[in-house]
């Protein structure tokens, strides 16, 4: 009992120094550097792993996309431009948060076209059918004295 | 009497709408469903090869560019002696250079391993007719490469035609890198 407990505390500091590992990788001059540099390599992907961020990945790619970064900020390129250089070669797939694309509108926002374009077909369907139901019961003197004409027709 | 009848078969025609907008959808998400959501597509196809100006894997051979190696029909593969499915694919490699002499094959070796890997060459042969070292790691970002082993196919204008992740072999070859072949021969 006493053992697994000790283990489990063994395991546990372990586990701390791993998620450190990650952003102790590379000194910044500023604090605002790191930052940036935190904040880009969380909202990348790794391209090997897929599910992970540049940030929490061990894969060899994402250590020298890591690097990358780190030099583009020290060699004081603007997070747009270092994501542009990273979707120029791995894609939008390297964002995590995707740009606006004519793909991305339409994925985004087709739900709400369409459900807009519902409201308005049933709307339209609803007066269509109201100012019908208004017509049928009386005939306009046109078309009185058409059906008189008829029904005169008839008996003869 | 022929308005008439016309008019409420436009009408008809118009409640086939929605269901038409469903199956447009319903075939875009079936198709969603054949595509292997792991394989990263890539950025650089139809794009032209990268500059570099990188050193050879040996120090005989003095540095390589772009310009040294287009110009023929490139397979440039990266690759590692430490990554195993490069040790898989090696033979496949080997087999396609020996039989195929009009493909020039490029290998890009990672940085980490010079000596690893001019002794993995030595020992089970070298289908490379260029051997380049990654030094510093910048030509496999610009390539968008995720890992290795990956083959890129390289018309003879520099233009990148395909690329592959993982190992080849006969029957990735034969679906994806032949009819490419043809069609640029």
């Amino acid at each position: 009992m006493l053992l697994s407990s000790r283990l489990m505390i063994l395991v546990l500091l372990l586990l701390s120094f791993q998620a450190m590992g990650a952003i102790q990788e590379y000194a910044f001059d500023s604090e605002q550097e790191e930052d940036r540099f935190k904040k880009l390599t969380y909202e990348m992907r790794c391209p090997k792993c897929l599910n992970s961020n540049l940030a929490g990945s061990d894969a060899p790619i994402a250590a020298d996309l890591r690097r990358e970064i780190y030099d583009q900020i020290t060699e004081g390129r603007s997070n747009d431009e270092i994501i542009e250089f990273m979707s120029s070669r791995y894609g939008d797939f390297i964002l995590y948060r995707p740009r606006l694309t004519i793909a991305t509108f339409f994925l985004w926002f087709s739900p709400a076209i369409l459900l807009l374009a519902g409201f308005f077909i049933a709307r339209r369907m609803m007066l269509a059918s109201q100012l019908s139901g208004q017509n049928d019961g009386a005939l306009s003197s046109e078309e009185q004295d058409k059906l008189q004409r008829l029904l005169d027709n008839q008996s003869d | 009497m022929a308005n008439e009848k016309k008019q409420p078969m436009n009408k008809r025609l118009k409640l086939f709408i929605p269901v038409a907008v469903f199956i447009t959808m319903a075939g875009f998400l079936l198709f969603g469903l054949t595509r292997d959501p792991n394989i990263v597509p890539s950025a650089l196809v139809d794009k032209p090869l990268p500059e570099f100006s990188l050193p050879g894997l040996y120090p005989e051979t003095g540095e390589f560019s772009r310009a040294d190696i287009v110009g023929d029909i490139l397979i440039v593969n990266i690759w590692g002696s430490w990554c195993l499915p490069c040790h898989i694919e090696h033979p496949f490699l080997l087999e396609m250079s020996e039989k195929d002499p009009s493909l020039t094959f490029v290998g890009i070796s990672y940085d980490d391993s010079m000596a690893e890997d001019r002794l993995f060459l030595e020992e089970r042969g070298n289908p490379f007719d260029y051997n380049v070292v990654d030094l510093g790691g910048s030509l496999r970002i610009d390539l968008g490469v995720t890992g290795a082993p990956e083959t890129f196919l390289v018309d003879a204008n520099g233009m990148i035609l395909y690329r592959h992740i993982g190992a080849i072999d006969s029957t990735i070859w034969k679906n994806t890198f032949e009819p490419l072949l043809a069609q640029i021969r």
